[in-house]
């Protein structure tokens, strides 16, 4: 993974997408995500589309490169409802796709959106039947008083088809905005998560499902935080955890109670008094919670970090790495134009050693846990010719900016990454600007 | 810092330049509050919760769907090419489904 200098270098691979500065809203990525094997690559927008990439075969000609990745199969998983008790409108964008393992030659992903899961199956064919007796090749039926013999229809090879279509659908369980789903490593249930309650659900069962996590108070009026993300433990099927808007993650085991409203650990850094601010609430607010493909830590974005928890230890992260932390100093700013308010997604690569997440200006940030080494990288057109080395970027927070840095006040804050995802098993990542994927692949020697 | 002709300051005002000092939060959360001395806590979680416009009735909901449709969508043309009325027709004389939904950049 490291090169010989220790350093990873990062080249560009591919960006999807249009061009052009005009962006419809419907078009803005909102959600992506690699399967388990790493051969697929969905992604989910506002519009409420799905469209995902396979990567292909090897290179034959070229095996030092990494095989491509091209459109597999797209299709239009949710649309706008209207909630006619409430009066709003029910968006159909897309919050987040996770895939099922394989188990059979067909794919299966959840993807929702505020109110509803769904369950797709993507499935191929690459047959189709020939020779029928009733019928002619072009589906016209024939005159039965033509037909003098039979034959058995055979199956012959055709252009390979991708198809999705809807197997479940699971509706009307939430009051509130569905902000996480998860599978469960048994494979048969997932949660789903919304601001004040977690559901469980079984993968057949869509009339029915299981409250596990109920935070709302008797008194709306009392209402102080609210759930921000929650995720399965990666091996223990009994183990889930969900964070808040207050900064805290809770660990809860399903073998206790039936509801979990009271969590097995509580992980809380304590904060210094003397520091809080009006702005503290906010940006200790986590946005996104990731257990280790080893189950022993998890990773935690709030708006400035990261931080590693070992999940033996509640009282204080492990690890914490400052993401940008010259915004401290704009929060005002930050605030007016909403911008403290993003959701920033992060993710681990596929030993757990290094950790990446996003940033403004179409800046994200790698962070090499082993070797302590961290690097600021930008996903732009301009750097965008193939194999491509990045080169890494500095924020000038404040005095002198030298040659190639960037200073606070000229960062883009309409260009953010939200959203990145980082290959199961090889060093390719992929990172969504607002309407356009990048794909990134370490430099192979 | 030390303006002695205007006297020394309170240990209040002390506090606070302190507190600029050393904790850019504080001066940020200051100028906040300059700009917006009415600010109220925590109706974040309120608003948050009820995300999304709100329409009179499903009629006004269905009525804005349909404005936005008409900028959005670039007008096509209608096809002169459809069959109609000569013969009953098979599933390959019936002219595709258009989609009404434009499909994915991403995808192009």
């Amino acid at each position: 993974m490291a090169g010989p200098g220790g350093d990873m270098q990062w080249c560009f691979s591919q960006v999807k997408g249009a061009i052009d500065d005009d962006v419809a809203e419907a078009d803005i990525i909102s959600t992506v995500e690699f399967n388990h094997t790493g051969e697929l690559l969905a992604t989910g927008d506002k519009g409420g589309r799905v469209v995902i990439f396979q990567q292909e075969i090897e290179n034959k000609n070229h095996p030092q490169f990494r095989s491509e990745y091209n459109v597999y199969s797209t299709f239009q998983s949710h649309e706008p409802e209207f909630d006619y008790l409430k009066s709003l409108e029910i968006e159909e964008k897309i919050n987040k796709i996770r895939w099922l393992p394989q188990k059979n030659a067909a794919q299966f992903l959840l993807s929702t959106n505020d109110k509803t899961i769904k369950l797709w199956k993507i499935s191929e064919r690459d047959k189709r039947p020939e020779g029928y007796n009733l019928k002619e090749e072009d589906g016209r039926y024939k005159d039965p008083n033509t037909i003098t013999s039979l034959r058995v229809p055979v199956l012959i090879p055709m252009d390979l088809m991708v198809e999705a279509s809807p197997r479940r659908v699971f509706a009307n369980a939430h009051t509130y905005h569905i902000n996480s789903i998860s599978v469960n490593s048994d494979n048969e249930t997932y949660l789903s998560a919304d601001d004040l309650r977690i559901n469980l659900w079984h993968l057949e069962i869509t009339d029915r499902s299981f409250n596990i996590v109920d935070i709302k108070p008797a008194n709306m009026e009392e209402l102080t935080e609210v759930i921000t993300a929650a995720e399965f433990h990666p091996h223990q099927c009994n183990t889930f955890v969900y964070s808040s808007s207050k900064g805290t993650i809770r660990l809860c085991d399903m073998r206790v109670s039936a509801l979990c409203d009271k969590h097995s650990k509580l992980f809380e850094e304590p904060e210094d008094p003397s520091n809080r601010s009006f702005f503290s609430e906010i940006i200790s607010s986590i946005s996104d919670v990731k257990f280790s493909h080893n189950g022993r830590y998890m990773m935690t974005r709030d708006y400035l970090s990261m931080k590693i928890w070992d999940l033996n230890m509640e009282n204080r992260p492990v690890e914490t790495y400052q993401v940008h932390e010259y915004l401290r100093s704009k929060l005002c700013s930050l605030y007016e134009n909403d911008c403290i308010f993003d959701k920033f997604e992060c993710c681990w690569n596929g030993n757990d050693s290094v950790v990446m997440t996003g940033s403004y200006n179409n800046f994200f940030r790698i962070f090499d846990r082993g070797h302590r080494r961290d690097v600021t990288l930008e996903a732009s057109r301009e750097n965008s010719k193939p194999m491509q080395v990045l080169k890494p970027r500095k924020v000038c927070a404040g005095g002198k900016r030298k040659k190639d840095e960037i200073s606070v006040d000229s960062l883009d804050f309409n260009k953010k990454i939200l959203h990145t995802a980082w290959h199961p098993q090889d060093n390719i990542i992929t990172v969504a600007t607002t309407n356009n994927l990048y794909i990134f692949q370490d430099k192979v020697n | 810092m030390s303006e002695e002709a205007e006297g020394t300051m309170t240990s209040e005002e002390q506090q606070e330049m302190e507190d600029k000092v050393i904790s850019p939060e504080k001066a940020e959360e200051a100028r906040l509050k300059a700009r917006y001395p009415n600010l109220g806590g925590s109706d974040f979680l309120r608003k948050r919760l009820q995300k999304g416009q709100k329409y009179f009735d499903s009629g006004d909901y269905n009525m804005a769907k349909a404005k936005m449709k008409n900028k959005q969508l670039p007008s096509a043309p209608t096809e002169k090419t459809e069959i109609t009325g000569g013969h009953i027709p098979t599933p390959q004389d019936l002219p595709q489904r258009k989609t009404s939904i434009v499909a994915s950049k991403l995808a192009g």
